[in-house]
């Protein structure tokens, strides 16, 4: 027994936990609000390249995205030249892509239908020939704003 | 009779619970912030339009072959020379008679490059066969020039970037003063030096 321990034994009182799960809703709010879930699975192997004249894209509800790349691991079955996926299906034929951009029109607002833009998230190891395809179906269908889809960084990292 | 106070709910599990939710969310959610370069593909053209005359000296030609190569006027070029390349050919100002003269170009007049900017087009061509990546890459260089000569004009004309301009832009109330102010703004510099980027079909 140490000389200074005289009043007898006293315990530390046990810190109150109470407010604990307060602070831990809080974070859980703050996920809630500021994360999106993920629309679709990605099917492909999808590396954005780099650029540094970027833009933010505004408004989520008024994208499309159009993704395309070679098919990843597990999906190896659909062969392993790129292809472009839209939603959670690979497109079969490229004119699918009209159709697409008519359904996704279908279900937006009229007044800002004119607003909708086409996000191209393509692999950078992608030929441009596909791409090409892409644009060319899109004009087909007026839909005239795209935005290519970019990390930011030095864009001269895209070229080995 | 003994008043009996109702015992407590325990809540100590309260926080496991909010716990196990915040990891659910944690782990399924992706804070996205989606960046990219804004483009405008041409429309549709009925087919009896003919292609208006660009004279020669007021094209810059960029060609990647599929080997990601860049043939820029006939000479090849390195990526990281294409912008000032660009920059050079915009800001050329070679024209001398009245009307297509350009008084705020700082180029060198070359009188065998372009003669203003309003007149100076990019052409770019790529293979099928080119890499998405280096697309992207020269894409970038060449929209790099056109925000670096539109920042000095923002910035001879305004005294502010041309960043600031859309910033504020997009900040003004709608229908503000302010908001006219910056849209005439933006507009004139944008006239200064105007995208002309076109882009030719894609060769086998």
């Amino acid at each position: 027994m140490s000389k200074f321990n005289k009043g007898g034994k006293k315990e530390l009182p046990a810190i109150s936990t109470a407010s604990l799960p307060d602070i831990v809703f809080m974070l859980l709010f703050f996920f809630m609000v500021a994360t999106v879930m993920r629309d679709s699975t990605l099917m492909i192997e999808n590396v954005l390249p780099y650029a540094d004249q970027v833009e933010k894209l505004e408004n989520r509800s008024l994208v499309m995205y159009i993704y395309a790349g070679k098919p990843g691991k597990e999906y190896r079955k659909f062969g392993t030249e790129a292809k472009v996926q839209l939603n959670d299906k690979f497109v079969s034929n490229i004119k699918e892509v009209q159709s697409f951009v008519q359904e996704t029109r279908a279900n937006t607002p009229e007044d800002q239908i004119g607003k909708l833009m086409a996000a191209l998230k393509v692999d950078k190891n992608t030929n441009m020939g596909l791409i090409g395809d892409v644009k060319e179906q899109l004009r087909e269908v007026n839909q005239l704003k795209i935005n290519y889809s970019t990390k930011a960084g030095d864009a001269t990292r895209n070229v080995k | 009779m003994a008043k009996r106070a109702a015992p407590e709910v325990n809540a100590g599990s309260m926080a496991d619970i909010a716990f196990l939710l915040l990891i659910f969310f944690l782990v399924t959610t992706t804070i996205a912030s989606d960046t990219g370069i804004n483009r405008k593909l041409p429309p549709k053209l009925p087919d009896d339009i003919t292609a208006p005359k660009i004279k020669e000296k007021n094209l810059f030609n960029v060609i990647v072959n599929k080997d990601n190569q860049l043939l820029v006027e006939d000479q090849n070029m390195e990526l990281k020379d294409l912008r000032q390349a660009a920059i050079e050919f915009l800001d050329n100002g070679g024209g001398t008679e009245a009307n297509n003269k350009c008084n705020y170009c700082r180029g060198k007049k070359n009188p065998e490059s372009s003669d203003n900017p309003s007149k100076a087009v990019i052409s770019l061509q790529n293979s099928r066969e080119t890499n998405y990546g280096t697309y992207i890459a020269i894409q970038n260089e060449l929209m790099a020039a056109y925000a670096f000569l539109r920042e000095r004009e923002a910035k001879r004309l305004y005294g502010m970037t041309y960043k600031d301009i859309l910033q504020g832009l997009k900040d003004a109330k709608k229908d503000s003063d302010e908001e006219k102010d910056f849209e005439e703004k933006k507009d004139a510099v944008k006239k200064l030096f105007p995208e002309k980027l076109s882009e030719a079909e894609a060769k086998e």
